[in-house]
Parts: C-alpha cells; structure tokens; sequence
C-alpha cells in the first residue's frame, strides 16, 4: 500500500507520480488531499485500487481497463468516460456525463448524479456489461442513446426532489433501466417501453443492490422490496423509418 | 418481365443502359456483376434486360463486358425545362412525398459550388531564380505533424530542450478517416499497407480498428467521436496520433448513423456495440459542450497515453472557422484537421451535404491568417482534407496554409471507385462500401495496395516537379507562401480571403 499526498499537487503531476508508483508494482493507492485534480485513474489498464480522500475532479477513470477507485466523498463530472473495467464507487454526489460511453465495468454511487447520465452506454457481449447503481435521484437525459447495460436508479433519501429529469432514454437502443417508485410516464422519451421486471431482472436487481447496500451500508431487504419498473427500448432502430435512401 | 412500374412513384431514371444486340454475347458477366438489380437474365425469353430506374452509372458492367456491348447514358432531364426547379428539386419533392422519408446520399456534395482549387494558378521560376531538376536533385517533402516549440536550447552541443511528440510523414498526404463498416476488411488492409509502404499515416475512423489491423502500428491515426465506439486503451496505445472528430465536412453538426444491417458480428466487435443495432454516433460529443470541455477531452487522451502521442483535433469547416480554430488551437491540440464542404461521406442527409459548411480554400485561408496573427500558427500543424482531388490540389492547400491533407474520395477512386455515391446503400458493386463478402472479394488487397501505393507517388513525383519549376527545394519553404499563388475569374473579396493577388498583378 502507498500514501500519496496530492495537496497543492498539479493533475498532471499526480497523475504521473500514480503511474509511476503503479508501474512499480504497488496495487493499492491511497491519496489524501485531492482536491479538484483531473483524469485521477484514466487509462490505467491493471487491476490496482485506488481510495480517494477528497474531492476528485473530472474525467475520473476515463478510458480505465481494470482498476477499483473509491471516492470517499462527491465526484464531478465525466466519472468513467468511455471506461472499459473495473469499478468506481463514489461514497456522495456525482456531477454531469456519468458514464459516458462505458462498455464494461460498473460504478456506484450513493448519492445524486447530474445530468445525462450513462449516456451512449453500451455493451457488445453477455459477458461484458456494464452496469451503473445510484442510490439517489437524476438529472435530465439520462440513458440518452443508451445501447446496452444495466441502469438501476434508487432514489433513495430524495424528500420532494424528482427522481428523474426530463428526457429518459431519448434515442435509447438498447440495455435496460430499473427505477425504484416507478417513473413519472411525461418524463420519458417516446422510444422507451414501461414495463414490470421479470424474476431474472429482479435476480439482477437484488445483486446489484445488495452490493449497493454493503457498500454503503443501506438495508437490501427495505429497499428491494419496493416496486421497480423496467425501461428498455421500444426498438433496436428508433431512426430506422425517417430516412429513405437517396438521392 | 419480372417488373411492374409503380406509377405514384415513379421518378425517371438518371441513366440509360444501352446494349448493343450484335456485340452482346450474352456472357451474363454484366448480370453477375450488377449488385443493384439493374441487370438481369430472363431465361424464358433468353434475353438480358436493363432496368434503367435501379441503375446508379456505377459502370461495374461495361467494365466487366468482354465485348463492349454496354454503354451508360446520363439521361437528359424528361421534364419540361424549368432552370428555376431544374430536376432534382422535382425529385426530391416527390420522393419526399412518396416514400416519407429523408434522403440519404454518400460521397462529397455533387452540386455546381465553386471550386477555388480551379481558380489559383501556381507560379514557376524564370531567369531571376533558377528551377530546379527533382529527377536529379535532392528534394524535401518530408513533414512533421504535432506541437513545435518555441526555440530550442542547446548546452554543450546537445539538444536541451524536450520535443513534443511529433508524426513523421515522407510525403504530406495521409489517408483519411473512413471506418471498417463504411469501408470492409479488404479495403482497410489495402489503405493500412499502403500506408507502411508510403511511409505515411492512415486513420481508422470512427468505427475503431478490427485485430487484424494492430499490425499496421507506426502508421496508424485513431479517431475518438462522439459515439466511442471500440475506443479503449489498446486502441489508444496502438496509435501513433489520436483524432478526437469533432465534425466532418460533409454533414457539420451532425453525427453519424450506421445502420443496423451493415452492423456485421465482426464490425459489432469493432465497435464494441451489439449486432445488428443502429450505430448512432451523437451530433456532439455529450462531454464536449464548450472550448473548455473539449480542453478535457484533449488531455483526458493525453492523460491516457502518457503525453507520447500528438493529439489531431477534425473540425468541419463552418462560418466562423477562424474563430473556431482559434479556440481549438488554445484547448491544447497539436494539429487541427479542417474538413472541407466537399469531404466524402459513408451517409449524411441530402440537405445537409450539399447546404452545410464552408470550402476548404476559403477556411484554409482564414485559419492560417487567424492563426498567424495570434502567434499560433507556428505552434500546431494544420491538415487540410475535403476536396482534395490531385496533386496541385495539395500543392496549393500548402501554399494557403496547410502543413498535410487527407485524402479520402481519391483513396476510394484509385481501387475503383467510380462516385456513383451509393456507399449508404452498401451495395456498392466494385466492393469497396459494402461489407457483403460476396462484394467485398472483388477487392484484392495485393492490387489494392499497389494502386494506392502508385497514385500517392505519382503525386509526389508531380508535387516535386512542380516544386522544382518553382525553385523550391523544400515543401517546408513552399508552406502558407501564398505569393506563388495568382487568382483569377474571383472577385476581390474572394482574393482577399484566400490571400492571394489577381493572376497579372
């Protein structure tokens, strides 16, 4: 295990030294301090963890093949940017672009995420899914073009606060949301079909949860026993009739 | 006859095939190579029949015809004359109202624009400075792409300042970004050995890079758009440049869509999306909302690869290029890509390609001058792509401005290509736009490369002997020289963005 402190250290100064110190062998990485620094973990392709104190910038794990990140307060925005494995659990808020693009991997989060979250999220193999928990509520567009994985939306502690924005799943082809409480029908897209979960979404369900809840310490069984409603896409090709071949 | 016309809407077809009855051996090769139906055997009447509505004028049959019986025909406009509609508005009303649907087309902007390239002569050297020979003569078209220092500093005879990473390129043109799914398995071989060969680069395109093709390390740009699609570290590591694409010329502003019966089990690997599910590539980046976000990306790839490889930036030419670049410049990319109004595309909406953007000649230009002014231009490189059609045409894209172009349309035509613009259709009969295996194998990728390899060096070889004709030894000295640049037939305003005198003055 190493302890870096990355109080008044530049992004790229950090970044360097995790590199370096990964390069080294090390596997574990605790760094204090963090304060706003970008890409904390992005592209590393080995399977190291790394513990967070403070508050990492953006771009957190983009583009990263294998390693755990644990954020042990909020995060900002572009939180797994086209991440391929691995895991990133943020113990707070996430900010906008959750996501974007993931292809593997997952990423829990206790609290809040921003806007258009898990946007483009895609998964191309049974085995090679991504999936995204997040304890509380959501901003507008989220799962935007969404072409594969497993979204599962909580909303837990959230008072009057609306579980979702505007613009669920627009341009959705693929993958599937689960919303606990249901989800307010104006709010969707019109490419998305409502429906209940079957016992193998809900087998699905109770995993994810259940590391959700010992993760953060909810309880599985008060959760899991609330409805959940299913969002998956009404077709593979939602634009596949507006155009004709020309000219 | 196996067809009946359908009169609500009927449309009158572009060509004629024309058969002649005392050459025609009725061989069938034309039937065999037709891929768009145009062409069939009808055996009870043991008779060839043309079906001129399906015929697109890709020539695959006359081609293939031993005897040369087929001829192919544009067909004048059947309407009335009307220079205010001219056809194609007709038609594209009532195939609006009939099918509707938008149309979809392929390739660069086949409308009567301008072409500036047409409009620049370039100047040679007489008496007051002598020509030089290249067939005898050493001569430099040697570039480097990436982020250039300042000044160098040198301490006890060694260079002391760190370079940024730069790509070196023999001769400055580069094969565009056209991805495996508008392009097959072939063609990319074709275009990456080519590439080794040449000692250029090639980019992957959108569509990431399939295994196979790992082996062309040391030549290879990836692209990064807005969709991802099979970005991932290996990707990233493989390449010597990464491109975030921003936009492309031939629909700006708007993002891509591969449809799902082109997403084969190989190109849904690729791309690391699901078979047979549309590809949507998103109209912007979703991380990428400002010049400040775009900064993020740049680095985040910076991040990813260690700061070893430059990163190209592909913006579309728009109206405020200059301004645009400008920002792009400052985000931290070391080279811009602009892509011209009439860059290729796999598929792009009709009104968007041919109403959208800017020439390349005039944003080329009005980058350059910005750039300049700011103190950047010596900083990044500049890659000019859009429209480039021959040699001259890359000749005088350096003197307005650019360090390299992309090639992509000329790529296509080299192999066989013959702009029948029906790549969105992926039936395309000389087995370049298609992924149907039974298509794709008429493209040998032995003969391929050997074409691509021959036209790129017969233009070097002309870029050289008009180098020399112009005294210059070096392309580096030939770069945003736009005095070796005369103009005519332009009005001033014109001239006075392109930087360049009238021809006579």
């Amino acid at each position: 295990m190493k302890r870096i402190d990355a109080s008044n250290l530049k992004y790229n100064v950090l970044n360097d030294i995790i590199r370096r110190v990964i390069e080294e062998g090390e596997n574990k990485i605790i760094i204090d301090g963090v304060c706003g620094q970008y890409y904390i973990g992005c592209g590393i392709a080995k399977p190291v963890e790394i513990v967070i104190n403070g508050v990492p910038g953006n771009d957190l794990g983009a583009f990263m093949e294998g390693p755990t990140i644990i954020v042990n307060e909020d995060a900002q925005d572009g939180i797994g940017n086209t991440m391929s494995s691995g895991e990133i659990i943020i113990h707070g808020n996430a900010g906008d672009v959750l996501g974007y693009s993931m292809r593997g991997g997952s990423i829990f989060v206790k609290g809040n995420v921003g806007y258009r979250a898990c946007i483009h999220m895609k998964a191309y193999k049974e085995d090679v899914s991504p999936t995204v928990v997040i304890g509380g509520c959501a901003g507008a567009f989220m799962g935007e073009y969404m072409a594969g994985g497993t979204l599962i939306l909580l909303g837990l502690n959230r008072d009057k606060k609306r579980l979702t924005g505007n613009y669920l799943g627009t341009g959705m082809h693929g993958g599937a949301i689960f919303v606990r409480h249901g989800v307010d029908e104006s709010l969707c897209s019109s490419e998305v079909l409502i429906s209940k979960p079957d016992d193998k979404d809900m087998q699905k369900i109770l995993t994810n949860v259940k590391k959700f809840c010992d993760l953060f310490g909810f309880d599985c069984d008060k959760i899991i026993k609330d409805e959940f409603v299913k969002i998956t896409p009404k077709s593979k090709r939602p634009y596949g009739n507006l155009y004709i071949p020309g000219p | 006859m196996k067809w009946m016309k359908d009169v609500k809407t009927y449309t009158p077809p572009d060509f004629h095939v024309i058969r002649d009855p005392d050459r025609c051996i009725k061989c069938k090769a034309c039937v065999e190579q037709c891929s768009f139906d145009a062409t069939f055997y009808d055996e009870e009447e043991d008779k060839i029949w043309n079906w001129d509505a399906k015929c697109v004028g890709c020539n695959r049959c006359a081609a293939f015809c031993p005897t040369e019986a087929i001829t192919i025909e544009n067909r004048e406009n059947p309407y009335r004359i009307n220079e205010s509609w001219g056809k194609w508005n007709v038609v594209g009303v009532k195939k609006r109202a009939a099918f509707g649907g938008a149309p979809v087309v392929s390739m660069g902007s086949d409308k009567p624009y301008i072409v500036y390239w047409d409009h620049m002569l370039i100047n040679a050297s007489q008496v007051t400075n002598p020509s030089i020979d290249p067939l005898r003569e050493p001569m430099e078209l040697k570039t480097f792409l990436g982020k250039k220092v300042d000044y160098l500093e040198i301490e006890d005879g060694k260079l002391k300042t760190v370079l940024y990473p730069q790509l070196e390129l023999e001769i400055p043109i580069m094969f565009a970004a056209m991805s495996y799914g508008a392009l097959n398995y072939n063609v990319i071989e074709a275009i990456g050995r080519a590439a080794v060969e040449l000692g250029t680069y090639f980019n992957s395109g959108e569509g990431g890079l399939h295994k196979d093709h790992y082996k062309f390390e040391g030549n290879i740009i990836v692209q990064v758009a807005s969709g991802r699609f099979g970005v991932y570290k290996e990707y990233l590591d493989v390449a010597s440049a990464i491109e975030i694409k921003i936009g492309q010329g031939a629909k700006p502003g708007i993002g891509g869509h591969l449809p799902g019966e082109k997403v084969t089990a190989s190109i849904a690997q690729t791309r690391m999306i699901p078979k047979g599910t549309d590809a949507l590539s998103p109209a912007p980046h979703h991380d990428i909302y400002s010049i400040e976000d775009l900064r993020q990306l740049i680095y985040a790839l910076k991040e990813a690869t260690e700061y070893k490889k430059p990163i190209f930036v592909k913006i579309a030419c728009v109206h405020n290029i200059a301004a645009i670049a400008s920002g792009v410049a400052q985000a931290g990319a070391d080279v811009i890509v602009l892509d011209g109004f009439k860059g290729g595309t796999g598929a792009s909406p009709q009104v968007i390609r041919d109403n959208v953007g800017l020439p390349i000649e005039l944003a080329l230009a009005s980058v350059d001058d910005r750039l300049r002014q700011e103190g950047l231009r010596g900083k990044i490189s500049l890659v000019a792509s859009g429209g480039i059609r021959n040699s001259m045409d890359v000749i005088k894209a350096i003197a307005l401005g650019a360090d390299a172009v992309y090639i992509g349309t000329a790529t296509l035509i080299a192999i066989g290509c013959t702009m029948c613009q029906q790549c969105h259709t992926g039936k395309c009969a000389w087995g370049i736009a298609t992924q149907d295996p039974f298509l794709s194998k008429r493209q040998n990728p032995n003969i391929a490369t050997q074409r691509l390899v021959n036209l790129v060096n017969v233009w070097a070889l002309e870029i050289k002997e008009t180098l020399g004709a112009m005294g210059i030894n070096s392309i580096e000295s030939l770069k945003g020289n736009r005095l070796a640049l005369r103009g005519f037939d332009l009005s001033e305003k014109e001239m006075e963005i392109l930087g360049i005198l009238h021809a006579g003055e």
